[in-house]
């Protein structure tokens, strides 16, 4: 028996399957994701401008809620903003502030009475964001800026925009994540996108303790070794690592992690010549990856940075766009009754 | 509600309809009720002088059903519940006896706290309340609890609520103590170090939505342990609640062991799966977690084979405000009591369990545990539940008499509503009046 329509679908797209939200990559078709990798690339050139504006937000407020802190996440958030012309007020909520649900509703509903258009969402606790579009504040469009070991669509969607500019598309490709998959919402985010766009194996590849129940059934394979886990890849995404996972008995040592799952450049060599680098950050140098790999040729680590702020443009120009279908449709349909 | 003082004392008669009477169906041979009892089962009861009678036409007259796990909110926790609301919605749910959880505040753990629930029930309950002490003392899971004043007062079963007890050794004492007079103890398996702060059954649901899991094994590790602890201490051990496959095959292997073990099973992990939270609906963020498809059907089964004797409500009602919230800040439990057979008759509609089964899970599975009967025979206590099987209703916020309004099925229709409540042969619900 089901309880509900669990589709996020319901949540996050307009009857007419626009983006109304950005919750999730669940449910989300390809056509709908090369549609934001498009719109992303289109919206690239506008950061090589001298004037790198566009006036697609102006005039709506665009708040940034970040209940867990974050710098490059957050400023390429308010950059993509600005560049949209959006107002943009930037908040910093602590987390022990606001963990009883009742005053992060009440947060909420004060900054939606300042009649905000976005809020760009980070939270601690997986399915916050989905929270606020269904319970708190349903007129607000709601961009997950990652929540906790849930979802950071975001992030997945500029890796997938970096990888499709370096291998020219999904088709073929042997892609491993590499590392904490347990904690690491966006290593889900990233293996639904990956299984979407029709890549041929995404692979992860990190201890027993790291990874997540039934991980296969997110649509990867499972591989301990990383030498053998190398072969063939034509991306290799690292993770960050967590210091405090030595603590919960998770690993003996970041140095054993290293010697067994840092990408060093003899395992880069087990790969593909042609293999990509990449690292949502940030970057533990010596512990994920070793320096020369992360600054040598075949990193692409910096240029996910700016494809962060096309991807961020993207999707909040989208989902801003499906809101007002939506107002407008419901406001056609008020006068169609009345009349 | 219908002036619920107009039956007592009075005698009643019920026509019509099929006899439930603990143990078979067939057509009902007529009853009648007098001063609180079942005075006459025959169809000499069409022939004698009656105050009232009722046609159950079309219905099932059960025994009331009796919930082992139930919590009610009082003393202490008004926001979410009190003794008149809670027993009324289980009045509403076709329940005429409810064990009530010893989670509250102060804690159920002597014999004074068991006299002050039993008294507030005496006033303003609906149903029969049966309190259920604590183990140990504050449900802290440290020191023993006066198990022996709280039998005094009038305590059958003896738990720790959702909390663990500490370690191996204090489960022992308790377990060896409570043995000392005769008590059973009632537990929801759980070993704590390996739930840590789950709140989700560890699983592809968890994974896929990043939820923090609770794996199986927190259930069958604790299971093995108590039922061990059990057989070497003698006591009647009751597992509460469970809700793994594993759990139900290390019962069947303990039972045939001759280990003096019962359990039961709360009606939601018989319906709904890890599946239900995969809209992040807090609902159900119930402890222990919906676990899988093959863990209900295993579940079901070991109710079916009567290796569950029980089925509970796990009751929990919540003020809004407590399921407000992201999923993992959310507080557990369903506002469960006033479904459980509407659900019930359901997964019976559908072949999942027989009807006979179901309401012996109801009635006479729980009674055996409480050391009582629940038959429907001459001379016994008119406790009943007369419920139409194919009567549709739909819970709602409206509908619903408990506070807590996070039922596990809202705003569409259920298949099986309780008509009747008697308590003692008095009428504490009738759908009718509603």
């Amino acid at each position: 028996m089901t309880a509900n329509d669990h589709s996020p679908n319901h949540l996050q797209l307009t009857r007419g399957g626009q983006l109304r939200h950005f919750l999730t990559l669940d449910g989300l078709s390809r056509e709908l994701l090369t549609d934001i990798l498009d719109t992303a690339d289109s919206f690239i050139e506008v950061g090589t401008r001298s004037i790198k504006k566009v006036p697609l937000l102006r005039g709506r407020t665009v708040v940034n809620l970040f209940f867990e802190p974050s710098t490059r996440t957050r400023s390429t958030f308010e950059l993509a903003a600005k560049r949209l012309s959006a107002d943009v007020l930037n908040l910093d909520i602590s987390t022990s502030a606001t963990s009883k649900g009742e005053s992060l509703s009440d947060t909420l509903l004060n900054l939606e009475a300042m009649a905000s258009d976005m809020f760009v969402v980070r939270h601690s606790q997986s399915g916050a964001p989905h929270f606020i579009a269904e319970s708190v504040t349903p007129g607000v469009a709601i961009i997950n800026a990652g929540d906790g070991r849930h979802s950071h669509p975001t992030q997945a969607m500029l890796d997938m925009l970096t990888i499709r500019q370096n291998k020219g598309g999904f088709e073929g490709l042997k892609v491993a994540i590499v590392g904490d998959v347990l904690h690491s919402r966006v290593a889900r985010s990233q293996i639904r996108a990956l299984n979407e766009l029709g890549v041929e194996e995404v692979r992860v590849i990190a201890p027993g303790t790291l990874l997540p129940r039934d991980v296969e059934s997110l649509g990867c394979t499972v591989e301990y070794d990383m030498e053998r886990g190398m072969k063939d890849l034509d991306v290799v995404i690292m993770l960050r690592l967590q210091n405090e996972r030595m603590e919960g008995a998770l690993l003996p040592s970041e140095r054993e992690f290293f010697r067994l799952y840092g990408l060093t450049e003899d395992k880069l060599a087990l790969a593909k010549p042609d293999c990509i680098v990449m690292h949502p950050g940030p970057i533990n140098r010596g512990v994920e990856i070793e320096s020369s790999v992360a600054d040598g040729p075949q990193s692409v680590i910096l240029s996910q940075v700016t494809n962060g702020i096309a991807i961020r443009m993207a999707v909040m120009s989208m989902a801003m766009g499906g809101q007002m279908s939506e107002r407008q449709q419901a406001q056609a349909e008020n006068e169609g009754s009345r009349a | 509600m219908s002036d619920m003082n107009s039956m007592a004392g009075g005698s009643l008669r019920i026509t019509g309809g099929t006899l439930f009477d603990g143990q078979s169906e067939r057509d009902n041979p007529g009853l009648l009720i007098a001063d609180g009892r079942l005075a006459i089962m025959g169809a000499s009861a069409l022939e004698a002088s009656a105050d009232r009678t009722l046609d159950a036409s079309g219905c099932v007259i059960a025994p009331g059903l009796v919930d082992l796990c139930c919590n009610l909110r009082e003393p202490g926790n008004g926001q979410k519940g009190n003794i008149a609301s809670e027993t009324l919605a289980a009045a509403h749910g076709g329940f005429t006896t409810v064990c009530a959880s010893p989670e509250t505040s102060p804690v159920n753990d002597s014999g004074a706290v068991t006299h002050l629930i039993r008294e507030a029930a005496a006033s303003r309950g609906v149903v029969r309340v049966l309190p259920v002490g604590a183990v140990t003392r504050g449900l802290k899971g440290e020191l023993l609890s006066d198990m022996a004043g709280l039998q005094k007062a009038g305590c059958k079963l003896l738990g720790n609520g959702s909390r663990t007890v500490g370690n191996a050794r204090i489960l022992r004492r308790c377990m060896a103590y409570a043995e000392t007079f005769g008590l059973t103890v009632m537990f929801s398996p759980e070993n704590q170090a390996l739930a840590a702060d789950g709140y989700a059954h560890d699983g592809q649901v968890t994974t896929r939505l990043g939820l923090l899991g609770i794996p199986e094994v927190a259930e069958t590790a604790a299971v093995a342990e108590m039922l061990l602890l059990a057989e070497e201490t003698g006591v009647k051990l009751h597992l509460s609640q469970l809700s793994c496959a594993r759990s139900v095959e290390m019962l069947e292997r303990a039972r045939k062991q001759g280990v003096p073990v019962t359990a039961d099973v709360a009606m939601h992990q018989l319906v709904f799966t890890e599946e239900a939270l995969a809209g992040f609906d807090s609902r159900f963020h119930v402890h222990p977690p919906l676990r899988s498809e093959a863990d209900r059907q295993a579940l079901l089964a070991g109710v079916e084979q009567g290796l569950i004797e029980a089925i509970v409500s796990q009751h929990q009602p919540h003020d809004s405000a407590a399921k407000q919230a992201p999923l993992p800040a959310t507080e557990p439990g369903l506002s469960s009591i006033e479904s459980v057979l509407s659900l019930g008759l359901e997964l019976v509609a559908r072949g999942e369990l027989s009807r006979v089964r179901l309401l012996q899970a109801l009635t006479t599975g729980p009674s055996a545990i409480l050391q009582e009967s629940g038959l429907l025979n001459e001379g016994a206590v008119a406790d009943l539940c007369v419920f139409d099987p194919e009567q549709a209703w739909q819970p709602s916020a409206k509908t619903l008499m408990s506070v807590g309004k996070h039922a596990p099925v809202l705003d569409r229709p259920l298949r099986g509503r309780v008509e009747h409540t008697l308590v003692q042969g008095r009428e504490v619900w009738s759908a009718s009046s509603l």
